[in-house]
């Protein structure tokens, strides 16, 4: 080939790159290194997410397995039976923990978003507020038991009885940290500009703080309290120092109280067929008591504005 | 400068007397401060009855540091500290007798940035009336209040909606909306208009001729244009860095067309005509 020519192709080439540029192809290329990477990685992950939903899964269809085929009215509403009876169920264990959740949630949640507010709003950089803040992430992450325990020396021993009562409370120290942090979180979220604007229309920081923080962080105040309420009713720890069990359904505040959380944990020991039942039903049955709540607690609390 | 005629009369004058055509607000600011940082001095701005006053000047000079202590919105920043006296129809609302939160009822504001609260447009309209305990016919009043601020026509069909689904520029007029409802006597506007496209502009901008009828407003404004088609008053603030930090004070304040035509002060002519040309 002759010089002129190259130039000529050279100059041919350089024209076709011009017209590459002002017409890029714009087509896939899944397997170019940069599209292939993204694959491989989005396959991975969808990987791992499966493979984190199995136990999940796995959990909840054993549940309604071993314990779908024992549900009834009278599982819901008989008392325990003994060792070798057979029906039977646990209707006083629903109550007790429903009562204590109860008592529970009546105790921390108003405490807790009080405390929310004093973080978030009143005096958010505070020594007192960055201490609080420090042992609620703690507290978040301690033992379950140590809650238990704690409450049995302060109530059970100075009211000499295993109660309802001590039970809730166990719950609601449990249940705290995540309502306060969780309410926090939620009441720091509501923009800056919406409070100048409170402000500015003439309102005192309470009213602020009422008319306009609490109902625009409500729906994740009400999901960190979802949340707090599905930990405490599924803990059997605290349960066991403070409300123990009884096998007759609640009479009053201050007796031993049964609950599912600690029937299922007697039951599953036990080396009869009828009661290893019954624990596998009455985990059904939490599980689906805490999932209504929560199911309820999205209802209620969906974004409105 | 512009005189000021209030100047001694309100020392004299404590009783809230009905002001005529005259001068709603006097502002002889003294020293602001942010912690140690000195931000605005020696600045009197009497803000008159039914008129329109804008406050203009380069960023950082302070026009909305000024403004906000028109109404004691500053006090909820820690650190401010206000030397000098806010008179309100002959009382100092920084007196120490003075509650904030009532001053705030009277003198409403209207933000840069639109903020309405995160609920349905009528309970946006509502909120200041019932903090108030409106007991009179409320759906009246929302309405009056949505029809003076030019968006009656286009939320009327969904009161129940929230206030946050309108665009910004509609959004801005609920807020107006929301500010006006309880018939503040004056009224405070920070850019009320930056966030908003040239027509929404145009719409705030007549809003406020109208409402000038009823109210006295003040309005910061970085657009020349927008001071010069509304303001009846301009106040022009500039910077002083003589003492190695930036301190704004009011260099000027006159009938509008004066500050932009004929400016009495070198510096304003310069910003004027630099902002023009
Ligand atoms: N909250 C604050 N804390 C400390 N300094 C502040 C605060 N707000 C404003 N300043 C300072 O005060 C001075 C005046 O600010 P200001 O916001 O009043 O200016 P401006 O004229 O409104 O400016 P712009 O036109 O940019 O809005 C600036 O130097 C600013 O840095
Ligand atoms: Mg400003």
């Amino acid at each position: 080939m002759s010089a002129p020519d190259l130039a000529v192709e050279s100059n041919l080439r350089a024209l076709s790159q011009q017209a590459d540029r002002r017409r890029p192809s714009l087509q896939r290329a899944p397997l170019e290194g940069r599209a292939l990477r993204s694959g491989i990685l989005t396959g991975l992950t969808w990987i791992a997410a499966l493979l984190a939903a199995v136990p999940l899964f796995s959990v909840i269809y054993m549940l309604f397995v071993e314990g779908g085929s024992r549900l009834s009215w009278e599982t819901l509403t008989a008392l325990p039976p003994s060792a070798f009876d057979l029906g039977g169920g646990f209707g006083n264990a629903i109550v007790g923990t429903v009562v204590m959740v109860g008592i529970a949630t009546l105790i921390s949640v108003p405490l807790g978003i009080l405390a929310a507010v004093y973080l978030a709003i009143l005096e958010p950089d505070s020594r007192l507020a960055d201490t609080v803040r420090f042992l609620a992430k703690v507290l978040t992450g301690f033992p379950s038991i140590l809650a238990g325990v704690f409450v049995y020396a302060v109530m059970v021993v100075t009211m000499k009885t295993y109660s309802a009562l001590a039970g809730g409370v166990a719950l609601a120290v449990l249940m705290l940290p995540t309502v306060v942090l969780a309410a926090e979180q939620a009441m720091a979220m509501v923009p800056k500009k919406m409070k100048d604007a409170a402000y500015g229309m003439g309102c005192t920081r309470t009213q602020v703080i009422l008319k306009v923080v609490l109902p625009t962080g409500a729906s994740g105040i009400l999901t960190g309290v979802m949340l707090a309420i599905a930990g405490a009713a599924g803990n059997s720890a605290p349960l066991l120092f403070t409300a123990l069990f009884s096998d007759y359904y609640l009479s009053s505040l201050t007796e031993p109280t049964a609950s599912l959380a600690i029937l299922i944990f007697n039951f599953s020991g036990m080396p009869y067929d009828n009661q290893i039942q019954l624990a596998w039903a009455a985990s059904l049955v939490l599980v689906l008591i805490v999932l209504a709540f929560n199911i309820l607690a999205r209802l209620i609390g969906r974004q409105k504005y | 400068m512009h005189a000021n005629p209030k100047m001694t009369a309100a020392g004299a004058s404590t009783a809230p007397a009905p002001v005529g055509n005259g001068v709603v607000m006097d502002c002889q600011l003294q020293k602001v401060f942010y912690g140690d940082f000195l931000a605005v001095r020696d600045s009197s701005l009497p803000l008159e009855k039914n008129k329109i006053t804008g406050f203009i000047g380069p960023s950082g000079c302070g026009k909305s540091t000024v403004l906000r202590s028109l109404n004691r919105m500053n006090d909820l920043i820690p650190a401010f500290r206000f030397e000098g006296k806010v008179t309100y129809h002959g009382q100092d609302i920084y007196d120490k007798k003075v509650d904030p939160v009532v001053v705030r009822r009277y003198i409403g504001m209207v933000f840069q940035q639109p903020n309405p609260f995160a609920m349905s447009i009528y309970d946006n309209v509502a909120f200041g009336l019932r903090l108030n305990g409106f007991k009179g016919n409320l759906d009246e009043r929302v309405e009056k209040a949505l029809q003076g601020a030019a968006c009656w026509n286009e939320v009327k069909d969904k009161l129940k909606n929230s206030g946050l689904s309108l665009s910004g520029g509609q959004q801005q007029r609920l807020c107006i909306a929301r500010a006006i409802a309880t018939e503040p006597d004056v009224l405070l506007m920070d850019e009320p208009c930056s966030a908003l496209d040239p027509i929404a502009t145009r719409r705030v901008e007549e809003l406020m001729v109208e409402l000038k009828e009823n109210y006295t407003i003040a309005l910061v404004t970085h657009n020349m244009q927008q001071a010069m088609r509304v303001a009846d008053t301009t106040a022009f603030f500039g910077v002083d860095i003589s003492q190695g930090s930036r301190t704004g004070y009011l260099v000027e304040m006159g009938p509008t067309k004066k500050v932009f035509e004929e400016p009495e002060q070198q510096l304003t002519r310069e910003y004027v005509r630099g902002e023009f040309s």
